[in-house]
């Protein structure tokens, strides 16, 4: 069969999301930012809730998310996208809201507003980049930078006595009663995207009901940070932050029906 | 019996060619060209694309969404 007979627009199992600006993503070449952008976007597209949102982005590399996603977006000051989002969740409440943040942003600087919008139990949901390092200002260590991990900071990887432990700051949000939904998944193969794709899905299916934060945090690679091919820090990411990180669910709501 | 065949097209200009792409299709039909886009990336193509199933596996890992994928029936 000629391939022009399989390229036809009736053919088409697969395109990227009109939901989409034109802007190409300004992400590294293989970084999962790109991928968590698309698989959020396809979840509101799915639920027709693209109009009904607002996301507020944070600063590190995704500060110019509400460049690439075509929805309503505000940008928040580093590590105060929780404290945003409390206000227009509390000012609209029908508004679907969240916040995507990385591992500096929601676990260094905003480990406050983090921590407080939890356990107030807000209405909204929160996607966590995880990727264990300062991305955009370099690749400095993080508070999730595992122990014996290189970055600028700690070039020789990071020594717990006097750097201290890894926060698994997840785990922690779990525990607050404000907390509804908790979840960790990745980008870096086909299952694992599919998976998080559920997820999200979730974490917005649960908005509905508010009954607190749906939180799901993204392990990902910052293959620039790292210093690693795309590929080599996706397999990176596999033996090393997956086994401190476990993925899958950590808090799922009992028998509601959503 | 029906057979499924698939094909992808690469938003040449956009990919940048991470090669994430690659190790997900379990069919080995994707690579890098040898020539470079405008931006200086070597680009993905099916170096094979007879056995391109449309399982949408790379589409659905590139970070820069730049996979469309096409499939259909043939009979054969
Ligand atoms: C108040 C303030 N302090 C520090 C910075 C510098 N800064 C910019 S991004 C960033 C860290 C970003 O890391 P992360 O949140 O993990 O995002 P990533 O880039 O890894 O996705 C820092 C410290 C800033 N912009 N504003
Ligand atoms: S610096 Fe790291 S997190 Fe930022 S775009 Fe590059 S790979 Fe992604
Ligand atoms: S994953 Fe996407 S951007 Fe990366 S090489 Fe493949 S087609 Fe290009
Ligand atoms: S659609 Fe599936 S078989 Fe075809 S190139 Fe992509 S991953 Fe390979
Ligand atoms: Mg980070």
């Amino acid at each position: 069969m000629d391939i022009k007979d399989i390229i036809k627009p009736e053919n088409i199992v697969y395109q990227k999301t009109k939901l989409f600006t034109e802007k190409p993503l300004s992400y590294c070449p293989g970084c999962g930012h790109g991928t968590a952008h698309r698989m959020l976007l396809e979840v509101l597209e799915e639920m027709n809730i693209q109009d009904k949102t607002v996301g507020i982005a944070p600063v590190g590399c995704s500060v110019l998310a509400y460049e690439f996603l075509d929805i309503d977006m505000q940008q928040a000051a580093h590590g105060r996208a929780p404290a945003v989002a409390t206000a227009v969740k509390r000012l609209m409440p029908d508004k679907f809201v969240f916040t995507y943040q990385g591992d500096g942003d929601l676990a260094a600087i905003g480990t406050a507003e983090t921590i407080h919008a939890c356990n107030r139990g807000e209405n909204f949901t929160m996607i966590f980049i995880n990727n264990g390092i300062y991305g955009m200002t370099g690749g400095q260590m993080a508070p999730t930078t595992l122990p014996g991990m290189r970055a600028s900071t700690c070039p020789f990887g990071r020594d717990t006595e006097i750097m201290g432990n890894p926060l698994k700051i997840t785990e922690l949000l779990a525990q607050l009663p404000g907390v509804y939904y908790v979840t960790r998944q990745a980008v870096h193969t086909p299952n694992a995207v599919r998976k998080t794709k559920k997820a999200l899905r979730n974490a917005f299916e649960y908005q509905k009901l508010k009954k607190g934060i749906s939180f799901v945090e993204i392990v990902s690679n910052c293959n620039s940070g790292w210093k690693m091919t795309p590929n080599q820090s996706n397999k990176w990411m596999e033996d090393n932050m997956f086994p401190f990180y476990p993925l899958g669910d950590i808090k799922v709501p009992q028998l509601e029906k959503v | 019996m029906a057979k499924v065949k698939g094909a992808i097209v690469v938003d040449i200009e956009k990919c940048k060619g991470c090669s994430v792409c690659i190790p997900a299709c379990n069919q080995n039909v994707i690579l890098l060209a040898k020539e470079v886009n405008g931006k200086g990336y070597q680009y993905a193509y099916m170096e094979n694309p007879e056995a391109c199933t449309g399982c949408v596996n790379c589409a659905i890992v590139c970070p820069d969404g730049v996979i469309t994928v096409y499939r259909t029936k043939v009979e054969a």
